[in-house]
């Protein structure tokens, strides 16, 4: 075991650079920069064999991923809001094109105003786009997941493009001590991309064909169904990483979950406060469990009804505003796993930690309270909690 | 064409990949036309201005006059713009 000090950005970098990987294409942005230019100097120090594109944009950034990753080699690139934004046409035709790449995006607000710190606007604004969205809670997770979402990525049922997202500067910038596998460890748990065609004058193909309304539908039909593998093959992506590493990773992580009345369920690094409040109120004896989400999309629907139908209140936190739907994405879609459960629990959402608000035990403990008391009386007094705002 | 006879998702090449060369032939545009072009082959001079302007290469050259091929040609009409002699009419389809 090897543990070594980094930021979360580093330790994204440290497994990319761990990883083989052919192609990096990024273009630098706050808080992801220390990602790229971590990996740009052991591209410089010759530690890698990768080949560095340095582009003027972000949209150029993800164009040179997938034409690199359609000619069948390893990619990585890495982003966060506004640079998430402007990928957001090449986001569609990365996954309309099946091109694996690994994408860390440190999750940042999206102007206006300009902010520079953690929230999820970023990708919940993407999150229809056919990518497989990964939430890490800390630097190690953000290490683990990045191996494991090369793996997942390349898979010949899968070939979708996998984001690991991060928390801008909570986990980005936190130094922490992280368990880093060898080298050669990495090199046999990922071997080398195998990919399903590859550019070859003796044998060419047409890559972006023009399809209208005779076959565009059936290729979203496709994406539909790699989608759904996801659930299959990110179980058995993570059985083998756990031969490797030791460390267990699946869809979801429940805490407190066997005899709680009443849950939150969350993305990335709140679940840590999440927990450590939990746990302190269930040393008063207070039934309160956590549900931590690593798998968004596609959206483990039976794992989280599974997880939360026992309990009696739910409160989803969302670290975006979905303007103008009911809910927050997450809590629609938690709503949505839970419709077909009898007697489903009483569920509520909390908006929280926009453009970067911190979030303390005190208010969680605030949101455990109201949970507890929605499981009590089994009636929700306010269907979204502005968790920190200021009247 | 009834989409009965194109092969499902299941069956497709992932991502939309053309996995062979010269795949255009198979792909036959004709069913996109409404209006399609007819020779009068009376009228017809044979001076090769409509198989010159056919953006769609679906002139064939006759002999004594041109006909159309019907499996690629869209209708646009360009063709019957062109003719000096007025000797294509566009006729709708009759579908």
């Amino acid at each position: 075991m090897t543990i070594i000090g980094l930021t979360g950005d580093e330790a994204v970098a440290y497994a990319v650079k761990q990883s083989k990987v052919d192609i990096v294409a990024a273009y630098p942005i706050t808080p992801q920069t220390i990602i790229v230019e971590r990996f740009s100097k052991y591209v410089a120090d010759g530690e890698v064999q990768t080949g560095y594109v340095c582009v003027e944009s972000e949209h150029s950034a993800l164009s040179a991923s997938i034409g690199a990753s359609l000619t069948g080699a390893r990619v990585f690139t890495a982003t966060s809001s506004q640079g998430l934004a402007l990928m957001h046409e090449m986001l569609y035709i990365a996954s309309g094109l099946r091109c694996p790449i690994v994408m860390a995006v440190a999750n940042r607000a999206l102007s206006a105003p300009i902010n520079i710190h953690g929230d999820h606007s970023d990708m919940m604004g993407s999150r229809d786009s056919g990518w497989v969205q990964i939430y890490a809670e800390n630097a190690q997770e953000a290490y683990d997941w990045t191996l494991q979402a090369f793996k997942l990525s390349e898979d010949k049922d899968i070939q979708l493009p996998v984001s690991v997202n991060l928390d801008g500067f909570i986990i980005t910038h936190c130094m922490e001590g992280v368990d880093v596998l060898e080298d050669p460890v990495v090199h046999q748990f990922l071997q080398t991309r195998k990919p399903s065609f590859t550019v070859d004058p003796e044998k060419p193909i047409t890559i972006g064909a023009l399809c209208f309304t005779d076959y565009y539908y059936e290729f979203k039909r496709q994406q539909v169904e790699a989608m759904q593998n996801v659930h299959r093959v990110l179980n058995r992506v993570c059985k083998e990483y756990k031969n490797v590493a030791g460390r267990t990773y699946s869809v979801l992580e429940p805490f407190g979950m066997e005899d709680a009345q009443a849950a939150v369920i969350c993305l990335g690094s709140t679940a840590g406060t999440a927990r450590e409040v939990a746990r302190k109120l269930r040393a008063q004896g207070k039934k309160v469990g956590v549900v931590k989400l690593w798998l968004y999309r596609p959206f483990p629907n039976e794992e989280v009804s599974a997880a939360l139908k026992h309990v009696k209140a739910v409160a989803v936190f969302d670290k975006a505003i979905s303007f103008g739907a009911r809910y927050g994405a997450l809590c629609s879609d938690v709503i949505s796993a839970l419709h077909t459960v009898e007697e489903s629990p009483k569920t509520f959402n909390v908006i929280f930690g926009l453009g970067g608000r911190d979030i303390q035990p005190s208010d969680v403990e605030l949101v455990f309270n109201e949970a507890l008391e929605t499981a009590k009386t089994g009636v929700v007094k306010q269907e979204t909690m502005f968790l920190g705002v200021r009247e | 064409m009834s989409s009965n006879e194109k092969p499902g998702w299941k069956s497709l090449p992932i991502g939309a990949v053309v996995t062979e060369g010269g795949t255009s032939l198979k792909y036959k545009t004709g069913d996109w036309r409404a209006f399609k072009p007819v020779v009068d082959k009376g009228k017809c001079v044979n001076c090769l201005l409509c198989w010159i302007y056919c953006p769609d290469s679906s002139i064939m050259r006759q002999e004594k006059w041109v006909e159309v091929n019907y499996d690629y040609c869209k209708g646009c009409g360009i063709c019957a713009h062109e003719c000096p002699t007025k000797a294509i009419t566009m006729v709708e389809e009759q579908k």
